[in-house]
């Protein structure tokens, strides 16, 4: 039920639009080494290749949006971060250490260092709102009931959700609220880095604006470093510092590296590649042909 | 030049019709042989974790709860049932030989030894096990399983383990259930509709029954628990997208739970026999 927008409460939205309203800029707190780095990965399910010889550096604090169309492998990449996919080739180091060297306890205590939301906001079904939220902590942290019960209302109403939303199920709540609820669970451990997978997918567009304020607001409470993974142009835009463009493996030539644009998002509009600028102002091109012969993966 | 060309070509289309069966059976072979070693590494997995760190209180008395209190009314009706129904069948048979009152035997037996632990291994299986591959596949689907181990919770410790537990623990007090709801069915319809003498009926019952049987039905039914828990977690943790794959996970989670029991079944009443007959070689029990 993703597409339904509940009918915000207006308190709620008005004390989002104030403590967003100065979140523009991020604390930019980059060093040299980078956070995360991909080096040379390729992923491959079954006979299909979804990425191939990926090379990137995020820095601290960078908020990074990552576009492109569907089943170009934008999602895969971002679970490859956290090591819910293996790379096929290739590896992933965070803070200078490879995810392919640590040992189960190590990558789990790695984990925890990211804050994951999902494009469907993955609540547990079996659990109250109040009991998803606090789920990191209470599997990560031998904390007392009081404070679990503190921290947890304290990130509902950073993400604008009320006391009265706490013991609902997540089957109750509309799709805005869900994403809300899922990027309280992400920040509850005060992760280094937050992830999102599609966040605005499915909402209208003024929730859809909520959302992206919330990012936003999350870069200015939190030195965080952000990786966005979105087809909404508007998010992209409004809440990255750079922007990377992934393109299907299928419809590239043999050495065409699978990151078409790699920059700030003021230079998307005059990118030399012009299926970076197709995909911009959302013009079909050559896929209406494709179509037409049947061709279109 | 026309009746070789047709020969050739009849042929190639043997051979590739040929290979084309050799192809499907190869995978078919190969994809089994794959489920089976995964199957195994899982088991191995949640094995590991049920030795390292048991899962919290929380997890597993709400299991407990699914898989034990949920599931008695049912195994006791169907256990009841089933008693009545060997009653039914039997008595023309017996009758007619006038062993009327040796029918108790024959049903406390069949319901001990085999009935009772079949009969609640399969209701657990269709009651629980179709439900836990759909739970653990819809939760597959919508990504919660990626969303636990993101955040540092490996998903069969917490989702797998406490299945297990309430499956391997639970089954055989289910199986006392249906064993004993059998018995008392199978009195009832043969003492109060049919007719037959209270006293010789349960003389008989008691001649039927021994404890080794007894112990051999809840010894077998901790092997079925066992297979349905690791056969439904595993079809739901590796459910294929969408309604369709949930429903399918829910199915074959049953109906391979189904016919491993009645695998594991035959084999462990094999080997029961053969302890039962070294101990007793003369077929005596030790009650």
């Amino acid at each position: 039920m993703n597409e339904v927008s509940e009918p915000a409460d207006e308190d709620e939205i008005s004390d989002l639009e104030n403590t967003a309203a100065d979140a523009g800029t991020a604390p930019q707190t980059s060093d040299d080494q980078p956070l995360i780095e991909a080096r040379n990965v390729s992923v491959v399910f079954d006979d299909q290749v979804v990425l191939q010889d990926i090379e990137l550096q995020i820095t601290r604090g960078q908020t990074v949006a990552i576009i492109g169309e569907s089943g170009c492998g934008k999602t895969v990449f971002m679970k490859t971060l956290v090591g819910l996919v293996k790379p096929t080739q290739g590896e992933i180091y965070f803070d200078g250490e490879g995810l392919h060297h640590m040992g189960y306890s190590e990558l789990t205590q790695t984990r925890r260092r990211f804050g994951f939301v999902f494009q469907n906001a993955a609540l547990f079904d079996s659990m109250s709102v109040f009991e998803n939220v606090a789920f990191p902590l209470r599997q990560s942290e031998v904390v007392s009931e009081t404070v679990v019960d503190e921290r947890v209302m304290q990130h509902l109403a950073e993400v604008g959700l009320s006391k009265n939303v706490a013991y609902k199920r997540p089957a109750e709540l509309s799709g805005g609220m869900r994403k809300r609820v899922g990027l309280a669970r992400a920040l509850i451990l005060k992760p280094e880095v937050v992830v999102y997978d599609e966040p605005t997918t499915g909402l209208d567009p003024i929730m859809s604006d909520v959302i992206n304020e919330l990012i936003l607001d999350t870069r200015r409470r939190y030195p965080v470093t952000s990786v966005v993974v979105t087809h909404d142009m508007h998010t992209a835009r409004k809440v990255s510092d750079r922007v990377l463009m992934f393109y299907p493996r299928l419809r590239l030539g043999d050495n065409e590296s699978q990151v078409l644009f790699d920059g700030p998002p003021s230079s998307l509009e005059h990118a030399e590649d012009r299926r970076v600028r197709q995909f911009v102002r959302g013009e079909a091109g050559e896929r209406l042909t494709e179509l037409a012969h049947g061709l279109s993966g | 030049m026309s009746d070789s060309g047709n020969s050739l070509y009849s042929t190639q289309k043997t051979e590739s019709a040929f290979v084309r069966w050799v192809n499907q059976w190869g995978s078919a072979v190969v994809d089994g042989i794959t489920t089976i070693g995964d199957m195994t590494l899982f088991s191995g997995r949640m094995l590991k974790w049920l030795f390292t760190r048991l899962p919290c209180r929380g997890t597993v008395l709400v299991n407990f709860y699914q898989v034990g209190a949920l599931s008695l009314p049912v195994v006791a009706l169907t256990g009841t049932f089933i008693g009545m129904v060997l009653a039914v069948q039997s008595y023309a048979q017996f009758h007619a030989i006038g062993l009327d009152s040796r029918l108790g035997a024959v049903i406390n037996s069949t319901l001990v030894k085999e009935l009772g632990p079949v009969l609640a291994a399969t209701m657990l299986a269709g009651r629980v096990g179709g439900a836990m591959a759909a739970v653990l596949g819809t939760m597959r689907v919508t990504e919660q399983i990626d969303a636990l181990t993101a955040m540092g919770a490996d998903p069969i410790h917490y989702l797998v383990v406490p299945r297990f537990l309430a499956c391997i623990l639970l089954i055989p007090s289910l199986t006392i259930m249906a064993d004993f709801m059998g018995i008392v069915g199978g009195y009832f319809y043969s003492v109060i509709i049919l007719g037959i003498d209270h006293a010789a009926y349960l003389n008989h019952s008691r001649d039927g029954v021994t404890g080794f049987d007894l112990f051999s039905g809840i010894f077998k039914s901790v092997f079925f628990g066992s297979t349905i828990a690791i056969v439904s977690c595993y079809r739901g943790f590796n459910c294929e997208p969408g309604a369709e794959g949930v429903g399918k996970a829910a199915t074959t989670a049953f109906v391979y739970s189904f016919v491993l029991i009645l695998a594991v079944d035959l084999f462990l009443t094999i080997v029961m026999n053969s302890i039962y007959y070294t101990i007793y070689p003369n077929g005596t029990s030790f009650l």
